[in-house]
């Protein structure tokens, strides 16, 4: 028997063995019931954190000043602010791109190229029209962008239906594939006629995505993204058609569903919402595309994904977390002397505590988790 | 592809036994053939261009060297059943931790410093894993991810690393020509690779180990009604399989590159188990499918280098990653992982 079986059928002999410290555990039990669902990201979040002091502290820097700088870097003032969500803004998409694929039972890694895609082909949308309003050409640069996201994902997702080849390892290799061809239009045809290094031309200003104040629009995108997203899985038979498949290939199968189609499409969407996050990121921040762009906002992706356990409307807050501390990295570096690569080591310590639930609870021993002792289950094999 | 039906059961017993509907000979006979092949068109190529061929092989060699001990690795562990994509993590780490023990201790314990990370992050993939159930693909992306987050964290400029691997020439093999030169004149951590390969099958297929490793791997119940620990088998795998891609670490950071420098693995991990996938899960043929990867490579640097064609390098280095692509696209349909590869096993009763 489980660990977790044996702690449910512990639960109910509670209230025969009356003990003297019965009423604060029940009052503690009522407190986690309320935190609810935020309860395990939330403690992961507060270990990475930790971690993240202890880290500072070894180097001999003051966890405090560092906090400082990242509250400093990130929040204060609207210009801060604006930089945390223009951070957030891809990071949201690429947590949904995660999201829409770990639905299907697809673990889409490849975010990373597919995002990748989505700004250098935007971006030649962007330079390449000249006189179109830009309520033609913002949305047909997104628009652009997405699929061409969208073109390897699928493409991986075709490989997986029908040839049977892991996901994991296709999306990979894509990523290296993308980055090689990204780096040549960057460096060859596309390449701007001015700069001194590898990069496209500028976007024109009617492909440019503005700010309202001082706050990306592109983040109100993205903010609609998830929503409609989250509506979708929710609410549509196509959102049941990919939990089901998600949950059980073969019963999926029983049931009619046809899988490899599901699986493709799957896919597609979440290429497709990666490669609008490298849209919007080209045209709502850098304005050209340049090698490097995206040095890891396909992992970051999944760890977004994992701290909103799935919920597309939670990625809004994880992004802005994970948001926040990308954008208050050079502060990091100027008022801290930290290397900001301290934020990779916090994701890397809350995604853990984020994907294994049973690890907080073998800390804490006592906290009851909120019934998914495993965490997430994605992985069947290779081969099915 | 019927995603309901089940797999014949011949297949089964064809992996854990090693194809027992041939003979011996003829297996060897199969064997043989296509390496006897290459082995002519190599020396037919070194005739024609004694430099240049060596060159190609050479960096065949060297390009294939890590990741056959990467490939080992995740073979190993997928063999017992639990899918490992940590691996870029432990290379990286192996990397990593290996350059910077060398720079105070020398190559020797830099390369023990290696393959240790590698053991204690693979124990905890497998302690994750497999005690504590995590599902393997976010434990493997976890552990890689944090690899990637400490090791640019903590490196530090400016350290060079004490002393240099070795190059051993076997006495008198290393006089044969081109194979002499390629195969027995090399670095040290080269010798281990190509030795894990004979090792890891002979284990494999001809030890009490390797048929309670692979039963794990196949059918976990079976073997649990057999009184085998399965998890503890797991655990013991998985862990002692890291082993093989720290020692990838320390050739890259010890022996190819001779520095440390951020995200050095360049995704070499995540590429062996592709290779793993094509090489059927067997070690010689994984370690062909590196050679050939290898070669690829080694070619196009060539093609490159002597201006022969005019391709963007851009292209000359996708150019693997298109050709393994194409190989999992044409092999994979046929081939089937371990059964229980991925899945949990809860001891019952």
């Amino acid at each position: 028997m489980s660990d977790s079986s044996l702690a449910r059928a512990k639960q109910p002999e509670r209230p025969e063995r009356p003990e003297r410290s019965e009423r604060s555990e029940k009052g503690a039990a009522t407190l986690l019931k309320a935190l609810g669902p935020a309860l395990v990201p939330g403690a992961a979040i507060v270990i990475g954190f930790l971690v993240g002091a202890l880290f500072v502290w070894q180097q001999g820097k003051s966890p405090a000043t560092a906090a400082h700088a990242v509250f400093d870097g990130a929040f204060n003032g609207r210009e801060a602010f604006g930089r945390t969500l223009e951070k957030a803004t891809p990071l949201v998409l690429t947590g949904l791109a995660i999201i829409m694929g770990l639905k299907a039972g697809l673990f889409n890694i490849g975010a990373q190229g597919q995002l990748i895609m989505g700004a250098v082909f935007s971006a030649y949308i962007g330079f390449r029209l000249h006189g179109v309003p830009a309520a033609i050409h913002i949305p047909l640069a997104l628009a652009v962008g997405a699929l061409a996201g969208a073109a390897p994902a699928a493409f991986a997702g075709f490989l997986k239906a029908k040839r049977n080849v892991h996901e994991v390892i296709t999306t990979i290799m894509l990523n290296s594939i993308i980055v090689g061809l990204a780096d040549w239009l960057a460096s060859r045809p596309w390449r701007s006629k001015t700069a001194a290094f590898s990069k496209t031309a500028t976007i024109e200003s009617s492909a440019a995505i503005g700010r309202f104040g001082k706050l990306p629009l592109g983040f109100a995108v993205a903010i609609a993204v998830a929503l409609v997203l989250s509506f979708v899985l929710a609410k549509t038979t196509f959102g049941f058609r990919l939990a089901t498949v998600g949950g059980n290939r073969n019963a999926a199968h029983y049931a009619g569903v046809n899988v490899a189609s599901t699986t493709i499409k799957a896919m597609a969407l979440s290429g497709m919402l990666a490669g609008l996050g490298g849209a919007i990121e080209t045209l709502g921040v850098l304005g050209h595309y340049e090698q490097g762009t995206s040095s890891s906002l396909g992992f970051d992706g999944i760890t977004i994904a994992l701290l909103s356990k799935l919920n597309a409307k939670a990625t809004i807050p994880s992004a802005i977390l994970i948001g926040a501390m990308r954008a208050a990295d050079t502060k990091l570096q100027s008022n801290a002397h930290i290397e900001p690569e301290i934020v990779s080591v916090i994701v890397a310590v809350i995604l853990l505590f984020a994907a294994a639930p049973v690890l907080l609870k073998w800390i804490t021993k006592r906290v009851e988790g909120d019934g998914e002792q495993h965490g997430l289950r994605l992985t069947s094999g290779w081969g099915s | 592809m019927n995603p309901v039906g089940t797999k014949p059961h011949a297949t089964n017993v064809a992996l854990l036994t090693n194809a027992p509907h041939a003979t011996r000979w003829k297996r060897w006979v199969r064997a043989m053939a296509p390496a006897t092949i290459v082995l002519v068109l190599c020396f037919a190529s070194y005739a024609w261009d004694g430099r240049q061929t060596t060159a190609v092989l050479r960096a065949a060699i060297t390009f294939a060297s890590p990741l056959i001990l990467c490939a080992l690795t995740g073979l190993v562990c997928e063999r017992s059943g639990v899918v490992n994509i940590g691996i870029e993590g432990q290379l990286l780490a192996g990397a990593f931790v290996s350059f910077f023990v060398s720079a105070k201790y020398g190559v020797f314990w830099g390369t023990l410093a290696g393959i240790a990370t590698g053991v204690v992050l693979g124990l905890g993939l497998s302690v994750a894993a497999v005690k504590f159930k995590v599902d393997q693909i976010i434990a493997g992306t976890v552990v890689t991810i944090l690899c990637f987050g400490l090791t640019s964290f903590l490196y530090k400029q400016g350290r060079v690393i004490k002393g240099r691997m070795p190059t051993i020439k076997i006495p008198g093999l290393s006089k044969i020509p081109l194979i002499g030169d390629l195969l027995f004149s090399n670095q040290v951590i080269t010798y281990l690779a190509f030795v894990s390969v004979f090792v890891v099958h002979f284990a494999l297929f001809s030890t009490r180990w390797g048929l309670r490793t692979r039963a794990v791997g196949e059918h976990p119940s079976s073997a649990d009604t057999a009184g085998i620990n399965v998890n503890r088998l797991r655990l013991l795998n998985v862990a002692a399989a890291g082993g093989l891609a720290g020692l990838g670490g320390a050739f890259l950071s010890l022996q190819n590159a001779s520095t440390f420098s951020r995200g050095m693995s360049a995704n070499l991990g995540f590429l062996a188990l592709a290779l793993m996938i094509t090489g059927r899960w067997r070690p010689f043929l994984t370690a062909a499918a590196a050679l050939f990867f290898g070669f690829c490579k080694g070619m196009a640097a060539q093609l490159q280098f002597k201006q022969v064609v005019n391709i963007p390098p851009q292209f000359v280095n996708a150019l693997p990653y298109v050709l393994t692509l194409v190989a999992l696209t044409v092999f994979s349909a046929k081939v089937r992982a371990p059964a229980a590869a991925g899945v949990p096993y809860e001891h019952e009763g």
